[in-house]
């Protein structure tokens, strides 16, 4: 006879140095229950998984499993106890088999048991096709499949659906039904809404590391549930911005369709968007929304399936990169130390990186590599970017420094488009509040500013205009005073029928 | 026991480590003879000092400098933009065979050698560019690891002048043996001096040493190479061409290991022949890593380099010894070399040692 509760958290807590991750969660789960825990990105979520499955330990707090106070010391602990849980990123090895992979974590792997879970799930899996072979679908379905050949009570899944096309979607819902009506409780990990709403009577919210609440969805609206994944209090008031309103269109991209290569995730589909100078216009969205490969059409890194790009009026999209940038595009993407700039080289190359077509850095094939010094110390001087010299590596600069810096070479030379993605993303608050005055500055200045960022507070304080990204497909951009955190919070999690754009998918 | 990274190598280790493997290569050098029963002091003369004692033997180490210095500063280019090009053995004997064909073509000229000189270093270059192509083509085109594809296409150039010296180049006055014809004396490179054979090749080598330097520390270009080398995705987005720049570097490598091939055939060897090389462009990596990747740092392992070489070939007379002494020398070397980097860069930590407090990551 199974017990009434299969799991009960009692006030867990677990903080990493000064970041509070999770402050006394509650949580109740019963046999055969698929349980939704939603939550923006940062809200505790994953910390609070990673406890379960005992990859992490708590602070404070107990584990109840079956009526028992439990230590889950480690995943294999969580294992015999009956928890398994597939990661949003795959631990399978991609050149073995199917069938080898099951082995690893089966050395005597029984063949028959294995035919009976293919079927009863109707996993649809080939056994002896190498893993690197298959689709990001398959492999979470192999992750399933492994996870189903022990006795399973309780299945974690955190984030499954990203990086999914929505036949999959459908044959991943198939299959926890199933489980569930065998008597396996579910955790399914989400910001997705339609989804939660699919599978799970309940769902717990969490924000900033606590329970917001626990609801029933069926009871609820989306507008109850985004205000509780978000906050209820007033957003916070804008940094003071000049009088001048927004000039003339710089940028504008007109049905754009994009991927970037080789991922599942971060498609962009149908993007209609313009950018005025003097103005920041604020693009909210969970990570993987679809910013990184929009930040990369807007600086030529990718080519968009369809869709042209404009800039004050001229078609850009056949020009490269370096052509871009000449004609005053800047982008800043999300990873600093490899992408936007290399670890390895100093604080002038890194300059450089931005600044090699200007006319103070170099003649002909030659660098002039004295006034790039010194333009990187300057530039290190008036942006308070705490560095050894213009000679330290990138890479031994701490986040904030490093962004103080990048952003300074971006908005140097005053170009016309500044494209961010999380610029102030894990920065120390001091340099969080420089990047925001320096952003509003050029703002105020004539610049035209697109700010990505999965920051809703920074979207707030920053922006004139406000939409949001969720699966690649962008909401209606409107003043920021007529968006508030319910519609915010719908337009991100794809809530209410809100996604627009539906009508024109991409081939 | 545990290995851990450093949080901060010494830059003078760095500098230092590459003096630091030839010592421990000396040393156990010296161990090795001395377990062969013969006297270390007196072998370890003969392979280091005595093949330098007279301006003639330096003007011989010059001239084995030479093709070395040639692959080595191509393949550093390669090596700065982390293309890991193991092709320059293959590049040179392209080189060697390019430079061969058309300096055999000309062979029974009357006049203008000058312009035929010019030619079949030209081809040689070209054919080595050539070679080095098909690596970049695969890794450009189909994604091919640039360093299986190089290694194979060794292997294919030498049967490729096996192929050539057996067959369509063998001299027909040549008693069949597997080799051409000689070459007439005005097709040869000019030598520095009528008494020794060290020839134009070598300020070449130097010229091109001193270019690299141009190059990598003052050109948009040798910024270009060293951003790609760091970082493929800051290269994309600073908008400099990750395929431009791969073709570059290997197109670039593969014209002055087909240089120094041609300048073997017009040069010491004056034929085409089976054991055209030494292994250069096999030695001309270890150069590399050696020298700190550093122009100035290579014309000095490629003199080291060379005198291994020399210094080998002088034991086999001297003392008997067998002619893998050169090889084993130089995999000594880089052997040492690696271990001093591994030790630079991480610290191996006895079980029941205190963590260090400073400056842990």
């Amino acid at each position: 006879m199974t017990p009434p509760v299969r799991l009960e958290l009692v006030g867990i807590g677990k903080r990493f140095g000064a970041v509070v991750a999770n402050d006394s969660i509650d949580l109740r789960l019963r046999p055969g229950e698929i349980h939704a825990v939603l939550g923006e990105n940062g809200a505790g979520k994953s910390t609070l998984m990673l406890l379960l499955y005992g990859v992490l330990q708590p602070d404070s707090g107990s584990i109840v499993w079956e009526g028992r106070e439990v230590s889950v010391s480690d995943p294999g602990t969580a294992r015999r106890l009956g928890i398994g849980m597939v990661f949003q990123h795959f631990s399978l090895l991609r050149t073995l088999s199917v069938r080898q992979n099951l082995q690893l974590a089966y050395p005597d792997l029984d063949e028959q048991r294995l035919a009976q879970v293919l079927g009863d799930f109707d996993l649809r899996i080939e056994l002896d096709v190498r893993v690197g072979l298959l689709s990001p679908g398959e492999m979470q379905r192999v992750e399933i499949l492994r996870c189903l050949l022990q006795d399973m009570k309780l299945l974690i899944l955190d984030e499954p659906t990203s990086v999914l096309t929505p036949a999959e979607v459908e044959q991943l819902v198939a299959i926890l039904r199933k489980l569930a009506q065998r008597g396996c409780s579910v955790l399914f990990i989400t910001h997705k809404l339609d989804e939660a709403r699919a599978l799970c009577r309940e769902a717990t919210v969490l924000r900033g590391g606590r329970v917001a609440g626990r609801l029933e969805l069926a009871g609820s609206s989306d507008a109850d549930i985004t205000r509780l994944m978000l906050g209820g209090e007033p957003p916070p008031a804008q940094l003071a911005r000049a009088a001048a309103p927004p000039g003339a269109t710089a940028l504008q991209l007109r049905g754009i369709c994009a991927q970037l290569p080789g991922q599942r995730r971060g498609r962009l589909e149908n993007i209609d968007l313009s950018l005025a100078s003097g103005e920041i216009l604020g693009i909210a969205g969970v990570s993987g929304s679809g910013q990184e490969a929009l930040a990369a059409v807007v600086a030529g890194e990718i080519r968009p399936s369809a869709g042209s790009l404009w800039l004050d009026g001229e078609d850009l999209g056949r020009s490269g990169v370096r052509q871009r940038r000449r004609r005053g595009i800047r982008v800043l993407p999300v990873d600093r130390l490899h992408h936007a700039a290399a670890a390895g080289l100093t604080l002038d190359e890194n300059y450089l990186l931005s600044h090699y077509d200007d006319a103070a850095c170099h003649s002909g094939p030659w660098l002039h590599w004295g006034r790039v010094a010194a333009l990187a110390t300057q530039l290190i001087q008036d942006a308070a970017v705490r560095a050894p010299s213009a000679a330290a590596q990138a890479r031994q600069l701490s986040g904030g420094n490093l962004q103080k810096f990048l952003v300074g070479r971006e908005l140097a030379g005053a170009p016309r488009v500044l494209v961010c993605y999380n610029p102030t993303w894990g920065v120390d608050p001091g340099a969080q509040a420089n990047i925001h005055a320096a952003l509003a500055a050029a703002r105020n200045a004539g610049m035209a500013i697109l700010l990505l960022s999965e920051d809703t507070e920074e979207l707030y304080r920053l922006c004139d205009r406000l939409g949001a990204l969720c699966d690649g497909r962008l909401s209606p951009q409107l003043p920021t005073a007529e968006v508030d955190r319910d519609l915010l919070g719908q337009w991100m999690t794809g809530a209410g029928g809100s996604s627009p754009q539906r009508s024109g998918a991409c081939a | 026991m545990r290995i851990e990274r450093r949080a901060a190598p010494s830059r003078r280790m760095q500098v230092l480590s590459p003096l630091l493997a030839l010592v421990a290569t000396g040393l156990t050098g010296a161990a090795i003879f001395a377990g062969l029963g013969q006297p270390p002091a007196a072998v370890m003369y003969a392979f280091f000092i005595a093949p330098v004692r007279d301006l003639y033997g330096i003007s011989e180490l010059l001239l084995k400098a030479t093709p070395l210095l040639l692959c080595a500063v191509g393949l550093s280019l390669c090596f700065r933009a982390r293309v890991w090009n193991i092709g320059a053995e293959g590049q040179f004997i392209l080189g060697a065979l390019g430079g061969g064909v058309v300096a055999l073509a000309c062979n029974e000229f009357s006049a203008g050698f000058g312009w035929a000189l010019l030619g079949a270093s030209v081809a040689g270059m070209l054919a080595g560019t050539a070679w080095a192509g098909i690596v970049a083509l695969l890794r450009d085109r189909f994604d091919c690891s640039e360093i299986l594809t190089s290694i194979m296409l060794n292997y294919i150039a030498l049967q490729l002048l096996l192929w050539a010296v057996h067959g369509p180049l063998k001299d027909p006055a040549g008693f069949n043996f597997p080799e051409s014809a000689l070459l007439v004396e005005e097709l040869l490179l000019p030598t520095l001096h009528p008494d020794y054979r060290v020839h134009i090749g070598l300020p070449i080598a130097l010229l091109a040493a001193a270019g690299l330097w141009l190059l990598m520390a003052r050109s948009l270009l040798g910024f270009q190479v060293r951003v790609f080398g760091e970082s493929a995705r800051t290269a994309g987005y600073a908008g400099f061409s990750s395929r431009v720049l791969l073709w570059f570097v290997l197109a670039a490598c593969g014209a002055l290991a087909g240089l120094a091939g041609a300048f073997e055939v017009l040069g010491p060897v004056g034929q085409v022949t089976p054991h055209l090389s030494a292994g250069y462009g096999f030695s001309a990596i270890i150069v590399v890593f050696l020298g700190r990747n550093h122009p100035v740092g290579i014309v000095l392992a490629g003199l080291l380099f060379a005198l291994t070489f020399i210094g080998g070939e002088n034991l086999q007379i001297e003392f008997g010894l067998p002619r893998s002494i050169t090889q084993m020398f130089q995999g000594m070397l880089l052997f040492y070399l690696l271990a001093a980097d591994f030790l630079i860069n991480h610290r191996l930590r006895l079980p029941g040692a205190a963590p260090a407090l400073a400056g842990e990551r």
